[in-house]
């Protein structure tokens, strides 16, 4: 059946199988990451000037409270902050028991640059990861808000594809708490720094397992360079994932290795720990290895998200719309069958009630179908299942047309015309009519397209060509036809 | 063939009375209903939620299928759809995962502990509470400047009215553009605004845009209503179906209108409802075949074109019906009722001058006659000339 449909027309995702998605970018945690790191940043200011302070903090969503332990201090601190964070703007200066507290806010600009890099941002980690994800076609586009559409049409395997899109691969390396029992983990007795964090179980077995860290984060993916799948190695025929470090990122990783041999090393990703293996050497050379026990897929899926980097914030869904091949495949059958039953009749219908001219508006209406396909072809654009409901409609909508003329013709027949004054006045009081009527629906049809999405937009797109295409076919290419018959061919009457 | 006889004169007009009581009481039927259920069944498009096709292996039953799924989703809707040996069902829920991912994982992995391996998940839809949010919204605005966009243009047309109907346009847009900044409620806006969208078209002497607006909104009160009735799913593609109904229902309309503008500068001597009798018995049997078409292709796709579609298509054939319905006994009508009134008002002056006269039969049409050209010159005498012109030229079109 899809035989018959060209190759330049796209079909829409409700018709080969697909995701539709709508994600939003949690933007404002991009923010709050943001102030996060000028806390750290701030800190290693103020030591490098040696300006004492009692506290740097974040507070509330991205306010950074800072307390010195005098008032002598403020200028310095002020001098730097100036300098150095020209965003950051003192809010509040008062005078504590604690000592001088200051409270920082970020100011709107900064705040709004943040969001959209933010969005920028993922809409790239995203296309990135859906390259290497291997689609076809994906169309992968910034929407209104913090939103991004993602089209991904054809997909076999759509569930990956949404696990990978929203992965959002925070990779983290932090140490595993010594000293601490079961007990101490249950009753969440825990010495301070330290958290419980769910463990990945190691195979599909076990149940989930718990696993105490060290909280401070002692190194993070933002220095991978790359990701591989390998095979084999300590666990036999599993799939690992192996991660190669910048040169920043492998001292830093030397440093950490040799600092901590006998001590297990927790690898964290999106809060979960993936693996804890101990730290036997120094390991200098900047490459890891992440074990667990992987489908090829999941490792596959992993190692991108690993491989593309992190996502700034959050992404959740909006909309979600997964068709999968199967019932796109039963679309097209039931959609272009219903259309040709509907077509067949409207052609025999004509025939009948029409004689010749009949036949003449059912050459119309053929063309119009043509011309349809013929226009989604040069525009490239998608036919959809209410598309194809669209064209259908436009059968309907076609024969009209030429009924609205016929029967003019046969009422202009009846008062005693020629069959040449009876066309001629035909054609001229039913364009008219035809073309108020048309342009009705049109208004309609631009409508919808303005309002919709996806498919209803494949309906308005094939609904608008069919009513332009008819005022076309409908009106001048049977005026043809007559015109031929009566001059050329002296045809006296006219079979309608 | 001839299925409609070229002399049928039947009284469409004498009808028009129980027309309108037959309308009101469907309307009225299906408003109470709308009211009785708390509104309509929002789809999960509007209303936000989830929704899964699922195809089994082996027959089975929604109580089963809720059983499985008792998990992860409470409250599941299970349907059964297309013929039974398909063993497909549509589970519907409120449930949202904004999570990527997690939830058709979940239920194909429900289903396939339930059932055995094999259970094809063939659709997700969901749709998060702000998206339906924005779409109810949406499409609200939508339906409004469909309507008055159509408006405009059938006053532009009918009665070449083309600034006065577009600064009714512009005002409107602008009202409601104002109006949304203040952060009025969509629903009462766009109501409100049909409301005066009508009140205007009357206020400014637009009938024929009346008639189109009053038989647009007729047929689409009598849709959802009968969507309410049976309580059938107001999904984005009905809401589709809507829109394009309000463009098709017109085309009715237009047929007959068209025939009034054009037999109301033949025959002045004519009383004026009988005028629109004879429009309506003229393009009787072109109003009901291009219906019939439409009608076909489309019971077509509602027997044929499968799950997806199906909803889509029973709105339409709902509403060709009533689209030929209402251009009959509900658009042409109104120009009468209109023509009535203004007579009334014209007549009681002048009936206290001329108290004898008898103000029904001979002097009425003269009147009206009068009327078409003679509302407007008064305040633009300049492109009253340019009006009579373009009817001149109509009138020679006719008579040619």
């Amino acid at each position: 059946m899809t035989a018959i449909l060209p190759d330049k027309i796209h079909l829409g995702l409700d018709l080969q199988g697909g995701i539709h998605l709508v994600l939003e970018v949690e933007a404002n945690e991009a923010v709050e990451n943001a102030a996060e790191t000028y806390v750290e940043q701030i800190k290693d200011a103020l030591r490098a000037k040696k300006v004492g302070f009692t506290k740097v903090a974040k507070t509330g969503k991205w306010d950074i409270e800072v307390i010195l332990p005098a008032s002598e201090q403020l200028n310095d601190f002020n001098d730097s902050i100036k300098g150095d964070f020209p965003w950051l703007k003192p809010a509040t200066t008062e005078t504590t028991p604690d000592g001088t507290r200051v409270l920082l806010t970020l100011d709107q600009k900064k705040i709004n640059d943040l969001e959209t890099m933010a969005v920028g941002q993922a809409l790239e980690t995203i296309r990135n990861r859906i390259d290497q994800f291997g689609v076809s076609e994906p169309d992968i586009r910034p929407e209104a808000g913090d939103r991004i559409l993602v089209e991904l049409p054809g997909i076999k395997d759509p569930q990956e594809a949404i696990n990978l899109i929203g992965k959002t691969a925070v990779l983290e390396f932090k140490l595993v708490a010594q000293n601490v029992t079961d007990q101490e983990m249950r009753d969440n007795k825990l010495p301070p720094g330290v958290k419980v964090y769910p463990m990945r179980p190691s195979d599909r077995n076990t149940s989930e397992t718990k696993v105490a860290l060290e909280d401070k984060t002692v190194l993070t993916g933002q220095y991978i360079t790359d990701a591989k799948v390998g095979i084999g190695g300590r666990s036999f025929g599993e799939a690992h994932i192996s991660l190669n470090f910048d040169p920043q990122g492998a001292k830093m990783f030397d440093r950490l290795t040799s600092e901590n041999v006998g001590r297990k090393l927790a690898i964290v990703l999106d809060g979960v720990v993936y693996s804890d293996p101990v730290i036997k050497e120094r390991i200098p050379n900047g490459t890891a290895v992440i074990e667990g026990s992987y489908t090829d897929e999941e490792a596959k899926v992993l190692a991108i998200a690993l491989r593309t980097g992190r996502l700034p914030a959050r992404v959740i869904i909006l909309e979600q719309r997964t068709v999968g091949p199967a019932l796109g495949a039963d679309s097209i059958k039931s959609g272009i069958l219903a259309s040709a039953f509907g077509g067949l009749g409207i052609i025999l219908f004509m025939m009948v009630y029409y004689k010749f001219s009949g036949v003449i508006a059912d050459l119309a209406l053929a063309m119009n179908i043509l011309l349809i396909l013929a226009l989604m072809a040069l525009i490239s654009a998608t036919l959809t299942l209410p598309g194809i409901a669209g064209i259908a409609l436009t059968i309907g909508i076609a024969v009209d047309a030429n009924v609205l003329i016929y029967e003019r013709i046969r009422e202009e027949l009846r008062l005693g015309k020629t069959p040449r004054a009876a066309i001629d006045t035909g054609y001229q009081r039913a364009t008219i009519t035809i073309m108020d009527a048309n342009v009705t629906s049109a208004i309609a049809a631009l409508v919808l397209y303005g309002f919709g999405t996806g498919p209803v937009r494949g309906f308005a797109v094939t609904l608008f060509f069919g009513l332009a295409a008819n005022m076309f076919t409908a009106i001048f290419v049977t005026r043809i036809i007559f015109d031929y018959l009566l001059t050329e061919r002296r045809v006296k009457e006219l079979s309608i | 063939m001839q299925l409609i006889k070229p002399d049928i004169n039947i009284n469409f007009v004498g009808m028009r009375y129980k027309a309108f009581m037959l309308s009101g009481a469907i309307i009225l039927f299906g408003l109470l209903t709308l009211f009785m259920r708390g509104g309509l069944k929002m789809g999960v498009d509007f209303a936000g939620g989830t929704l899964i096709q699922v195809k089994f292996s082996k027959a089975t039953s929604p109580d089963d299928i809720r059983n499985a799924l008792q998990g992860i989703v409470s409250h599941a809707v299970v349907q059964q759809i297309g013929s039974k040996n398909d063993n497909e069902y549509l589970v519907r829920t409120d449930a949202i995962h904004e999570e990527l991912g997690s939830l058709s994982n979940q239920i194909e992995g429900e289903l396939n502990k339930a059932y055995g391996p094999g259970q094809q998940v063939l659709r997700v839809e969901m749709v998060g509470p702000k998206v339906g949010h924005d779409l109810r919204q949406k499409a609200l605005y939508a339906i409004f400047y469909a309507l008055l966009l159509i408006a405009i243009y059938i006053s532009g047309r009918f009665e070449f009215k083309w600034t006065s109907s577009l600064i009714m346009g512009g005002v409107l847009i602008v009202g409601i553009y104002l109006l949304e900044a203040i952060g009025l409620s969509a629903v009462y806006l766009i109501g409100g605004a049909i409301v005066v969208t009508l009140a205007l078209c009357w206020f400014l002497q637009l009938p024929y845009a009346l008639g189109a607006l009053l038989s647009l909104v007729h047929d689409i009160l009598i849709t959802v209503g009968i969507f309410a009735l049976v309580n059938k799913e107001f999904s984005l593609e009905v809401f589709a179906a809507l829109l394009t109904l309000s463009g098709y229902s017109l085309n009715d309309t237009i047929i007959v209108y068209d025939r009034i503008r054009e037999n109301r500068n033949k025959d002045k001597k004519i009383k004026f409802s009988d005028m629109i009798n004879g429009a309506i018995n003229q393009t009787l049997s072109r109003t009901v075949l291009t219906s019939m078409t439409v009608f076909f292709v489309i019971l077509c796709l509602f027997l044929f074109g499968g799950t997806v579609i199906h909803d889509f298509s029973f709105a339409m054939l709902i509403g060709v019906v009533t689209g030929s319905y209402s251009s009959v006994f509900v658009a042409s009508p109104i120009l009468i009722a209109y023509e009535d009134l203004k007579k009334k008002k014209r007549t009681q002056p002048a009936a206290k001058r001329a108290a004898a006269q008898d103000t029904s039969a001979q002097p009425a049409p003269k009147r009206v006659a009068a009327q078409d050209t003679g509302t407007q010159p008064a305040r633009t005498p300049k492109k009253s000339k340019k009006q009579s012109a373009g009817q001149a030229d109509t009138g020679k079109k006719v008579r040619g």
